[in-house]
């Protein structure tokens, strides 16, 4: 077994929120303890509704956040106690794809710029090598080179995903967090990415935290998922085992609501009343109950442990004990 | 009989360089209590082509049809004073992005209360009533509370229930729902989702669902109509167009979801939707088609018969394969 390249134990990130001028501030924890490793060419799928974490996690990984607390080591570097030129030649270990193509690259830079500001900033390589890495980036993204000058709206959603994809791989980082990089995309082009997405990672031995909440594209392109619900870990189990076998009745009731394009299958629907409650004032116990379908008393008190078997994880009384009938 | 009917729908656009063509003759019926869906990929024209019907196009939008009707009432030569009696009534709308659809500036109350006023002429206290009734039968707590809050003050999910009720308010014979659950959480959307075909069953509406998500059109759609740069490019029943898609794109267009992948490597559709300026002289679809033949460069499909899901194509496909005695006339000579 190869060391993992992203080692999480225990993450945490709390905000301090301002409520309003006479009022002490909240905190929200925007993510509450998360653990996981990761190795080289492996994909980790983060899924979670929206005010899940999913995103602050992202942003922890990519080191834009310190986390509050909890360790965090990135190719075998403890990043928690790192000092400032460490943590600058971390940062281009790993890089991250935004999710909206139309935001994320700047109008005003052509795609050439875009590409060689990672090398400018990050290395001393001469221009013309520059000049070079970027058209061979871009043919390896599946792009012209002569594009190289063009502008960012020359182009569409997939083709500007691909530009970022290879903005992100300029500095041949090991890691790439990729925030929903293709929720935007339609069908068509979506499959082309996903495509690209899977080259790229054998080629450069890519590990990718692919935050979604696509569970139909998760599935296609994950090894591990890890499912959130208000910043903390509901169920963290291999593809195979989480799809065909989801303990979480959280996880049960994402993939019953995720539409199928299947007409002739008959399932059974489980759809969650209420939304995600306010992470100012998480519930007692299991943050899941209020909405939890087989919820019973123990779930209101107590917080449930992370347990499980061979690598399928879940944090919920009713899979760790057998359900009490009543329930 | 059919509530609403479309025959060969096409909307023009007058840009600065020219006529664009958005919608390409367009057909569709929809029946009371039918759910028919629209897909396509974006820039396809499947909300211009609601919007036409609802006549909410801007000024620069020229829309001709040979047929265009609601009801019997045709909607193509009809006064601006007669559609605004239709539309909000009879016809109603709900808007992609909730929380943008909504005005800021105005309680949820007040924007409900609005058309209850304007078609239903109720009195204040009536409309008080009703709008609690509204919001109870989408779903929201505390409905009365509700009333006084703000779009802002609301979920995305919130905001969509809102928007529904409000389209909903004067029991419409026909909703159109463009794309009411995009924006929102899978676990939100299937609540909107189930919401949307429960209200279908209790007031006996027409549901046009436009779309891009094949999955929700599988679980809700019982007709579908597949749109590809402005044109109707198939339209089948829900369970054919899946089991035995016959135009290739929506062959193509089902084999690229990862659900339906069989292998590690997803089969993508390559190059992408033609634009203003590089629209192929034949089939608009040819130039990405696997099938395309000599023929598809040159000429534009006329649609199959009904049999064929009205492929508009030369060599529909069947189970898969371009049958080439079902070519059409065109194609043949």
């Amino acid at each position: 077994m190869t060391a993992p390249i992203l080692e999480a134990h225990d993450l945490v990130r709390h905000y301090l929120v301002s409520r309003g001028m006479f009022a002490p501030p909240g905190t929200v924890k925007a993510v509450a303890g998360i653990s996981f490793t990761l190795e080289e060419k492996k994909t980790l799928a983060v899924v979670g509704e929206s005010g899940s974490g999913k995103s602050t996690l992202a942003r922890m990984l990519t080191l834009i956040e310190p986390p509050t607390s909890g360790r965090l080591s990135i190719a075998g570097k403890d990043v928690t106690g790192a000092s400032g030129a460490e943590l600058k030649a971390l940062r281009s270990v790993v890089q991250m794809v935004f999710q909206n193509p139309y935001g994320s690259l700047n109008p005003r830079q052509t795609i050439r710029r875009t590409l060689e500001e990672p090398l400018l900033v990050n290395t001393d390589m001469p221009a013309d090598r520059r000049r070079r890495e970027a058209e061979d980036m871009l043919a390896r993204v599946g792009l012209r080179p002569e594009y190289a000058d063009r502008y960012p709206h020359m182009f569409s959603g997939g083709q500007r995903q691909r530009i970022a994809i290879a903005r992100a791989l300029m500095l041949r980082p090991k890691i790439i967090v990729l925030d929903e990089p293709v929720s935007a995309l339609d069908v068509s082009v979506r499959a082309q990415v996903l495509n690209l997405l899977s080259d790229l990672q054998q080629e450069f031995a890519l590990a990718y935290v692919f935050v979604s909440h696509d569970l139909s594209v998760v599935r296609h392109i994950a090894d591990e998922v890890l499912v959130m619900y208000l910043g903390a870990v509901a169920e963290h189990a291999a593809k195979e085992a989480l799809f065909s076998e989801p303990r979480h009745p959280y996880t049960r009731a994402l993939l019953s609501a995720t539409p199928m394009a299947d007409p002739g299958r008959k399932k059974e629907r489980i759809v969650l009343t209420g939304e995600l409650p306010s992470p100012f004032d998480p519930p007692s116990g299991c943050v899941f109950h209020p909405r939890c379908p087989i919820a019973f008393d123990r779930c209101r008190v107590e917080k449930p442990a992370i347990t499980g078997t061979s690598g399928h994880l879940t944090a919920c009384h009713a899979a760790a004990a057998p359900v009490p009938s009543a329930a | 009989m059919n509530l609403l009917e479309i025959e060969n729908l096409s909307v023009d656009f007058e840009t600065r360089s020219g006529l664009f063509r958005a919608v390409d003759r367009v057909s569709l019926t929809v029946a009371p209590r039918e759910i028919v869906s629209i897909v396509g990929e974006s820039g396809s024209g499947k909300s211009v082509a609601m919007l036409a019907v609802m006549g909410l196009l801007p000024k620069t939008a020229r829309v001709t049809a040979d047929r265009l009707t609601f009801g019997g009432e045709n909607l193509l030569g009809i006064s601006p004073a007669a559609r605004r009696k239709l539309v909000g009534k009879d016809i109603a709308m709900i808007f992609q992005e909730p929380m943008s659809s909504l005005n800021p500036c105005f309680t949820v109350g007040f924007q409900i209360g609005e058309s209850l006023e304007t078609h239903l002429g109720l009195g204040r206290a009536a409309r008080h009533t009703r709008s609690i009734e509204l919001l109870e039968q989408v779903g929201i707590p505390e409905p009365e509370a509700r009333l006084r809050a703000f779009p802002h003050q609301l979920s995305g999910g919130m905001s969509q229930r809102v928007m529904i009720a409000m389209a909903i308010a004067c029991s419409p014979k026909l909703l159109i729902a463009d794309e009411p659950s995009t924006a929102l959480d899978v676990t939100i959307q299937a609540q909107i989702l189930d919401l949307l075909v429960r209200l279908r069953d209790e007031k006996d509406m027409g549901l046009v669902l436009i779309t891009h998500d094949m999955g929700v059109v599988a679980e809700t759609a019982e007709r579908v109509v597949v749109q590809y740069a402005g044109q109707q490019v198939e339209l089948a029943e829900t369970v054919a167009l899946f089991d035995d898609p016959h135009h290739p794109y929506t062959a193509a267009l089902l084999s690229a979801l990862p659900e339906r992948a069989t292998e590690k490597r997803l089969p993508s559709i390559p190059g992408m939707v033609p634009g203003q300026w590089d629209r192929p002289a034949g089939c608009l679809f040819a130039p990405r088609c696997t099938f395309a033949a000599e023929i598809c460069h040159t000429r534009a499909p006329a649609p199959c018969g009904a049999d064929l899901g009205r492929a508009l194509c030369h060599f529909p496909l069947v189970g898969g394969r371009p049958r080439l005695d079902l070519a059409t006339a065109g194609a043949a000579r």
